[in-house]
Formats: structure tokens, sequence, C-alpha cells
């Protein structure tokens, strides 16, 4: 896929998505919440109107006509999907619910059949929760051990905890692609390398990262990748799992029901082929067919063009936040090897008074632990705030955040 | 400068707040999280023929949870158990003079929680689902 450098219109962008003509708090809605979940184009709400309206059918084994376009239309998402992330086979790309239930199913299916007492999963201290209580849950249960790759003052995977954790005991490294507390891009193909040399496999939780930049399975050649569609501009329900087919083909099911058999008789049952065999019961129809149409308005303005115009967003973002007496950003400084995802705290300001404030400013923001309780911990900081960019949003907004974390100070004295 | 929620009492009793601190011949002890944002309000008693005779708090958090469990010790200093008892939210959103909304409510109501738990154990009756809802 070679995408054009072609300079991109934010403003016509803007006009696609029509929640961004709201007022919130009598104040031009300014959305720097995207890590959470992302707004939607007309594309897609589009797409889920016309399916709903005109071929809204069961797919697969209805001998009609709208089954068939539903059916087709399902079919051309996940090849879309596949298409994406450049996966040649696209048996390899299975639908689910979101990037949580994929690394489920890793974590269930393919983890208590390879994972014994002793064996050794390695995450990183930056993960989601999402990435962490699967694989507690696991080593729990089959007495294996969970270690962490601890970070760097600028939010980096530590090179020598890469080297020191991954050994002939461990079985599967599990990382984010991108932190969505720090928004540090980690070098996958590095560490899928080393995992593969003691013949660990890797899994990726893309989340963050399939939604703002160029992901390439064959050039990260992870074993697993995990990401959500709503926070690509696609529909809520709708999550992706890409799985190399020797793995996925060896696994046993997670979900049993229709859909993923090919017989079944009163005394057991057969299962389907890749991917069918991992989607049990009617999946989400329309969530597939919403992410199809986000993911050809994504390429249509292109992943690259994408990522340059949020790094420029959040290298502003970051220049100017260093202007306000008391903000402290965590994660890299630099916008080499990073996403649009700032964490900050300003001075004596708790998180959530501070997202008050500016939601009083009509701008939207996360404040919390951001489901990444033990790198709150690892850091010492018990809640932060996060502004996070996507597409659509300016540096004219920077600005008026930037008035409002200058408000929320005086008010707060500090 | 102004602000709906952050008017100028709410930062006045979060950056000055009263009746925070220790007491020592306290009759009960009682802590409490929100376990959203990890909060966290403790109160201390002192109980006396049915009334709150003293009372402390501790805590670290948001503004709004911090300001309102201040407030809240002033007015209830002298209450009997049942005064505390029949407080409700409403009673801490006049007290504060705001409407936090949806999303903060909780932060608003950790102070009253916490004092209840304490004069529900005091009293050694079970906690009512009302409180168990506050938070």
């Amino acid at each position: 896929m070679v995408e054009k450098l072609t300079a991109i219109n934010i403003p016509k962008i803007r006009e696609d998505f029509p929640v961004l003509r709201r007022q919130v708090s009598g104040k031009p809605l300014i959305y720097f919440d995207n890590a959470a979940t992302s707004q939607k184009p007309n594309a897609v709400i589009e797409a889920l109107d016309n399916y709903y309206r005109n071929y809204n059918a069961n797919i697969h084994r209805g001998i009609h006509k709208l089954a068939e376009e539903a059916t087709v239309a399902y079919e051309e998402a996940r090849e879309k999907v596949a298409k994406l992330v450049n996966v040649s086979h696209t048996e390899e790309i299975i639908f689910l619910r979101n990037a949580t239930e994929a690394i489920n199913l890793v974590a269930w299916s393919w983890g208590r059949a390879n994972i014994a007492k002793g064996d050794k999963i390695v995450l990183t201290i930056m993960e989601h929760h999402s990435n962490i209580v699967p694989w507690q849950l696991l080593a729990q249960e089959k007495g294996a051990q969970v270690e962490y790759v601890k970070i760097d003052e600028e939010g980096h995977l530590r090179k020598d905890d890469i080297h020191g954790l991954i050994d002939e005991k461990t079985k599967i490294v599990c990382m984010t692609h991108a932190s969505n507390v720090l928004g540090t891009v980690n070098s996958i193909r590095d560490i899928a390398r080393l995992a593969h040399r003691f013949g660990a496999l890797c899994l990726v939780d893309a989340a963050q990262s399939v939604p703002h930049m160029r992901v390439d399975v064959k050039e990260i050649d992870s074993d697993f990748l995990a990401f959500s569609g709503h926070k690509m501009m696609g529909p809520t329900g709708i999550g992706v799992l890409y799985g190399k087919r020797e793995h996925l083909e060896k696994m046993p099911p997670f979900l049993g029901g229709g859909e993923m058999i090919t017989e079944v008789h009163t005394t057991g049952a057969s299962w389907k082929d890749l991917p069918y065999k991992f989607e049990a019961g009617t999946p989400n129809i329309a969530g597939a067919i919403g992410l199809g149409a986000a993911i050809d308005y994504l390429r249509k303005i292109g992943m690259r063009n994408i990522h340059d115009h949020e790094m420029e967003i959040t290298d502003y973002a970051l220049r100017r936040m260093s202007e306000v007496r008391g903000v402290v950003t965590y994660g890299p400084r630099s916008v080499d090897q990073r996403v649009g995802v700032i964490s900050f705290n300003l001075g004596e300001i708790h998180a959530h008074d501070l997202a008050t404030i500016l939601d009083e400013e009509g701008i939207a923001i996360r404040s919390g632990h951001h489901c990444a309780q033990p790198l709150m911990e690892f850091l010492g900081v018990p809640a932060m705030s996060r502004a996070s960019f996507y597409v659509y949003n300016t540096k004219d907004e920077v600005d008026v955040f930037i008035n409002a974390l200058e408000k929320a100070r005086k008010l707060f004295g500090s | 400068m102004s602000s709906d929620i952050y008017k100028d009492i709410i930062l006045d009793y979060y950056r000055n707040p009263r009746n925070f601190g220790d007491l020592l011949d306290a009759d009960v002890r009682v802590k409490d999280t929100n376990p959203l944002c990890g909060d966290i309000i403790e109160m201390q008693l002192k109980i006396k023929d049915g009334k709150i005779e003293d009372l402390r708090f501790k805590g670290k958090g948001c503004a709004i949870s911090q300001a309102s469990a201040s407030m809240l010790t002033e007015v209830v200093k002298g209450k009997t158990l049942d005064e505390v008892k029949a407080l409700g939210k409403a009673d801490v959103l006049d007290l504060m003079g705001i409407d936090p909304g949806p999303t903060r409510i909780k932060c608003a109501l950790l102070g009253l929680k916490v004092l209840k738990l304490g004069v529900y154990g005091y009293l050694g009756q079970a906690i009512t689902e009302e409180v168990k809802q506050l938070v």
C-alpha cells in the first residue's frame, strides 16, 4: 500500500463529523478524548443506517437476497481490515467485540492450552488493564509467572529489562504498540524477534496505534494483534483479533455455539475453519460493516497524513503546555515514535477538578487512572489528566485548551 | 474568572478545610473511598448523649469531595444521630450551593456516606441501601 502524501484539508474533514458542530457549556465542543473513543464521520453513520434500512439480514446461512448482500458486506469489511494492517490471509482476521475480547480469546484459548506451571508471561508496566488482567487470571490458574518490563524517565521500555526478562521460560510477550497513557510507541519488531528467538509468541495491543498510524503486521511480525473499531471512527462493539494461521488453527474454540460448527451431534461437535471457529453466534454485522466504512474513510485521508497531522498537533501542544506554570507531562517529549496522547497534571489540582473546569469550557479530556493502575503506581501518581488527539483536531483548539489550563491555574491559585 | 461549580466558597473550604485533623478521644473512626477516582475521606466522631459532640475529618482528593466533607462537619456538630441519619443528597447540595452534575455527584456525597457509616456503626445498626448507594 503506497499512500500519496498530500496536504489534508482539516476544515473539510471536520465537516464530516456531525458532533463537532455541537456546543458544550455554550461553547464549541473541543473533543480531546480520542484515546477513549473517537467520533464518527457521516460515512460510518450512513453505512450503519443503510444496512439496517436496506439489507438487514443474518449472514452466512440465509438463502435469500438480503442475507447474500449482508454476507458480502460483512466479508468485505474483513478484507478491508486485512488490507489495512497488511494481512494476506483474510481468515486470519477475526471479528470480536473489542481489543479486550481479542486478548481474552488468546489468553483463554491459546493460553490454557500452552501455559504450564513455572512458565513466564512477560508484560510491560505500561499495559492497559485489558492486557494485564487476562494474563493474571491465566497465571493464577496455571501457576505461571507474570513479569513486567519497566520504563525509563521518558516513558520508553527499558532495554535491559527486555533482555533480562525474556528467556527460555517465556511463553508469550504481551505489550502495547502505543501507550494509552504515555503515548510511547514501542519497537515491536525488535521485541518480537527476541521473543521468537526463545520460542515465545508475541501479542500486541494495537488499540492506540492502528487508528492513528500505518501498522504492518508483516513488518512487526507479531503473532497476535488486537484492536477496537470504536477508537478508529467505527462503531462500538466491533473489534479485531489478527492471529497467524499456524497458531489459530491449533487453538481450541473460545466460545461455542452457532456459526462456528460444521456438525453437532449429541456426543460432540466439529469446528468450522478459520475465522468462523472463533465467531460463535450472530456477530456484530452492522458493526463490522461500519468498521469497513471507517477504514475506507481513514485510507482516503491516508494513515501517514493522519499521523503527520496528529504529530504536528502533539508537538505544538507539548510546547504550549510547557509554557503553563505547574504543568507536568508524562511520556516522551519528542514526537518521534509517539502517538497523540498527552497525560499531565497541573500543580496540585486534582485531575477530576481539572476535567470539570475544562468541561465548562467545552473541552472533553479524560482524568483518572486511565485503566493503567500498575503504571500509575510505578510513576507514583494517583491520577492524571489526558488530552488525546485525532485528525480532526486543530492548533486553534489547542490554544483554547491552553487558555483553559491558565484559567484553572488561576482559579485554584497554584 | 468564574466557574459554575468552583465557586469561591468551595475553593475556600478546599484550601482551608474546617475541622480537619485528628480527634484524639474519638468514639468512632471511619474511612471510605470513591473507587472511581480514589478520593478518600476519614471521619472521627465524639458522641455524647445521642449527639455528635465533636468531629474531625481527614482526606485526600478533589476539591468537591474535600470541601463538601468539611462543610458537612460544621453542620452536623451538635446534631442528634437521628438527625444525621435523616440527612440526604439534597442537604449536601444545598450546603454547597452547586449542582455538581451526574459525573461528580459521588465526589460531593462521599463525606456524607462516611459520616453515616460512622453513625450506623456506632449504633450497631446494619448499613441501609440508601447509604450504600450514596457513592
